[in-house]
């Protein structure tokens, strides 16, 4: 620790202006401060600060991915393991470590495009590596499909990076949630590759030592085509043993990961607890329409509303997408209109509209852009009532 | 009680090193004093004496060039050893050396009931105390063609290691009766004095006559001014409040009682790194090296004088601020920690969770200097909101003091808050911004714009 601290004075001139390796000065930044926080006091305003500073922060949202991810990976394994119908005769280590094999080149594709695209503009900007894709480069992978070609989630980082990012004037003035971003790019660019019923199960493509009858449909997938009968069980989508993107199956793994975000004060619960029961509100009135219409061949209108809070990626996108703070409503009453009108149109797309199975990405890309204009009424109000104040 | 108001939203800051509730009289009278220009926003002070120069308590030492009836006069008698200067000539400080002799200037004030409001204004402008009114918007010394629409004495300071105005004040009820006396003369409105809830209501405040006496229980910032102010009679667009602290009020009540500029105070030293925290008996502008000798730890330290969140950093033989009662002494963060982002940090204090120092709900902390982090752009929200007890959009009204904007700025409550408003906000700030500076900028780009 004093030796690498040693070390680090002793090469930091040759980074600093003038020095010949200048054009580093962003990359060996943004290692120093990783290691250590920098010696830097306070030079106006409060002597004393809060230990919380923005790695603190991100590395808790990382944190609370961990649940979700380590499930993703054993599920990639049990879905293989199932199809081939071996998964009765592997050990756990087996099926964690297939799929810890299969997950771990998208994870560190996203972190080495994100972050070295993010170095390279730091660097030209003359700013300090921010830290946002932390996060992002973990929420990429967890949305994807396993089979996702590493190209595929190289170019879509970049896509979400530069444009998503750079482009808005980097890491706090974008617009929209770069990881959906990255997904919408790809649903949008290569929809083979992204939707369908073969895409969420590593091997299934191929076909090769496939047991007979066994279906990669995701449970969007079922109720979308109609197929209750094949419809997991809650107990079933709420653990996550069903296929879909990795991250996103457990919604108890998300749970875990709500809870800490939420207790550390990370994470606004009001987008979350908004965004439930903006999706169960219109989920029951969907329910309550189907019970007086049972003749409706929907069958979203069919099912309970619960269920969408278990289904899809629903509780991923809510829990870490949707309280983003930079693409989110900034104010506090815009957050719980925000978070509702996330569940409305999600639940919305899925059950109204025949293109997408899945709405949560939509919704929130929808309210990201949205967001701006809550916050304008929320602060145009406060506005109105300090003008009326000063008239009496 | 005409207003009792509860706030919620806050933060009290668990320092360690609160002064312990016994009064030192240390040999206070002799050494050097002095008067800062620069504890007084956008003024430009003009030299009344020449080094060397004799100078008596209430005499004037400078004034202010564009208002030059505003007189800022020495707090005890002697001779002007030297002025201060800084870049381009910027006057610093007035150092007057105490020749113990306490000979005053007398002012003869006679009856204050047979005074008028110019009268009166008059003696406040002559004895170099006005400068103690000051006024809301702009946190500026109060303007004395202005009638302010109230005046506002906060009874308690909830800033962390803050003394105990009770403790303070206990005892010199005449010489606050009559301060309280002259503020009526001074004001349409009404005089609100607003004590802390959270503690049985002092006889002392109840003692007091002519003021509405409010209370307000909660966190800090509870005890700033501008949130009591925010809860009682808000301020809009044009008009004008006028604030004093409690202990500065007694420097009225003096002037009119005895006739003679008696700027002495009592304050507290406190702070992390002061051996026995107390408090001191002592005068307006008094060097604080007497009161830190032999009586802090060793090492690299922060001298502030007022408190960490808003107080202003001085050297070891520096001077006490014109409006401060408090000596901070907390230490420097001048160092490197390895991974300290990534650690537990049971001794790490955050307003979050984000450290497990949650687990120690009663502990006090030693907080240093040190920024515990880089400047980003401001991304996280929700947070400022729970520390910001006004019904006002910090995040918002930041943002456009930022852009400069001083119309949104208007609109989104700027005339309601001063710097030290927003000390909390800063003190959580993930993105580490510089608000307070953000704030002080702003409210004097308007003071020029105005002008």
């Amino acid at each position: 620790m004093k030796g690498l601290r040693n070390y680090l004075d002793k090469i930091k001139p040759s980074f600093k202006k003038g020095g010949k390796l200048e054009k580093f000065h962003s990359l060996f930044d943004a290692m120093e401060t990783l290691f250590f926080v920098p010696n830097k006091v306070t030079t106006s305003g409060s002597h004393i600060r809060d230990a919380i500073d923005m790695k603190r922060t991100m590395i808790i949202v990382v944190l609370a991915l961990v649940p979700a991810l380590l499930f993703g990976m054993w599920n990639v394994g049990y879905h293989h393991f199932l199809m081939l119908g071996q998964y009765a005769d592997k050990t756990f280590l087996e099926v964690f470590g297939f799929g810890f094999l299969k997950v771990l080149p998208i994870v560190i594709a996203s972190y080495v495009t994100g972050l070295t695209i993010e170095i390279i503009f730091a660097q030209v900007k003359k700013h300090d590596v921010p830290e946002g894709f932390f996060v992002s480069g973990m929420l990429i992978p967890l949305i994807l499909p396993v089979t996702t070609p590493i190209w595929m989630v190289v170019l879509a980082t970049a896509f979400a990076v530069i444009i998503g990012v750079e482009a808005f004037g980097g890491a706090g003035m974008n617009i929209f949630n770069p990881a959906l971003l990255a997904r919408a790019f790809l649903f949008f660019a290569y929809p083979a590759q992204m939707s369908g019923d073969k895409v969420w199960i590593s091997g299934l493509a191929s076909g090769e030592g496939v047991i007979d009858g066994f279906s990669g449909a995701t449970p969007l997938a079922h109720v979308a085509q109609n197929e209750l009968s094949k419809l997991a069980s809650f107990s079933d989508m709420f653990y996550g043993f069903i296929p879909g993107s990795i991250g996103e199956t457990s919604t108890l793994a998300i749970l875990i990961g709500a809870i800490f975000l939420i207790w550390t004060g990370v994470g606004s619960w009001k987008i979350m607890l908004s965004g439930v029961l903006g999706t169960l509100s219109l989920g029951l009135l969907f329910q309550w329409i189907g019970v007086i219409h049972p003749d409706i061949q929907n069958a979203y209108f069919h099912i309970p509303a619960y269920y969408h809070l278990v289904m899809g990626g629903f509780a991923f996108g809510i829990v870490f997408m949707a309280t983003d703070p930079v693409s989110a409503a900034q104010t506090e009453k815009g957050k719980w209109i925000y978070g509702f009108l996330i569940g409305i149109f999600a639940v919305l797309i899925r059950a109204l509209n025949p293109a997408y199975p899945e709405g949560v990405m939509l919704a929130i890309l929808l309210l990201n852009a949205w967001a701006s204009l809550i916050d304008h009424y929320v602060i145009e109000a406060n506005i109105k009532k300090r003008l009326k104040r000063a008239k009496i | 009680m005409p207003h009792k108001i509860k706030i919620h939203k806050g933060l009290n800051i668990p320092l360690l090193g609160k002064a312990e509730k016994k009064i030192v009289q240390g040999s206070l009278q002799n050494g050097l004093f002095a008067l800062k220009p620069t504890d007084f926003p956008n003024l430009t002070p003009k030299s009344s004496l020449k080094e060397g120069d004799k100078v008596k308590a209430g005499e004037v030492v400078f004034f202010d060039k564009n208002k030059p009836e505003l007189k800022f006069t020495s707090p005890v008698s002697g001779t002007l050893k030297s002025i201060v200067r800084g870049e381009r000539r910027k006057i610093l400080e007035f150092v007057i050396e105490s020749d113990q002799l306490n000979d005053s200037i007398q002012f003869n004030t006679g009856d204050l009931k047979a005074l008028s409001r110019e009268q009166v204004k008059e003696f406040l402008l002559a004895s170099g105390i006005w400068p103690y009114l000051r006024q809301r918007p702009f946190n500026i010394i109060a303007n004395a063609t202005d009638t302010p629409k109230a005046i506002f004495i906060s009874g308690f300071d909830s800033s962390p290691l803050a003394p105990d105005y009770d403790y303070i004040l206990n005892g010199q009820e005449t010489d606050f009766q009559k301060g309280i006396d002259v503020l009526a003369k001074l004001t349409d409105g009404k005089i609100h004095v607003t004590v802390n809830d959270q503690f049985p209501i002092s006889k002392f405040w109840t003692s007091i006559k002519g003021i509405e006496l409010n209370s307000i229980s909660g966190p800090h910032p509870a005890g700033n001014i501008g949130t009591q102010i925010h809860h009682i009679d808000p301020l809009n667009k044009g008009e004008v409040i006028w604030h004093i602290n409690p202990q500065d009020l007694l420097i009225i009540g003096r002037l009119f009682n005895k006739g003679i500029y008696d700027a002495s105070k009592i304050i507290a030293l406190a702070g992390s790194e002061v051996l026995k925290p107390s408090y001191y008996k002592t005068i307006a502008g008094a060097c604080v090296d007497i009161l830190l000798k032999d009586n802090i730890t060793e090492g690299n330290h922060r001298f502030i004088s007022g408190n960490p969140l808003t107080g202003t950093q001085i050297g070891r033989n520096d001077f006490l601020g014109f409006y401060h009662h408090q000596i901070t002494v907390i230490p420097d963060g001048d160092y490197y920690e390895f991974f300290g982002w990534a650690l537990p940090g049971l001794n790490k204090f955050s307003f979050s969770h984000s450290y497990f120092s949650w687990l120690m709900p009663k502990k006090e902390f030693k907080i240093d200097t040190n920024i515990k982090g880089g400047k980003r752009a401001l991304m996280i929200t929700g947070n400022f909101e729970k520390v910001f007890p006004m019904d006002i959009y910090p995040m918002q009204l930041l943002k456009a003091m930022i852009i400069e904007d001083i119309d949104l700025m208007e609109k989104l409550g700027i005339y309601e808050v001063v710097e030290e408003d927003f000390a909390l906000c800063e003190f959580i700030d993930t993105s580490k911004t510089d608000m307070q500076a953000i704030v002080r900028k702003s409210l004097d780009l308007i003071v020029k714009e105005m002008n």
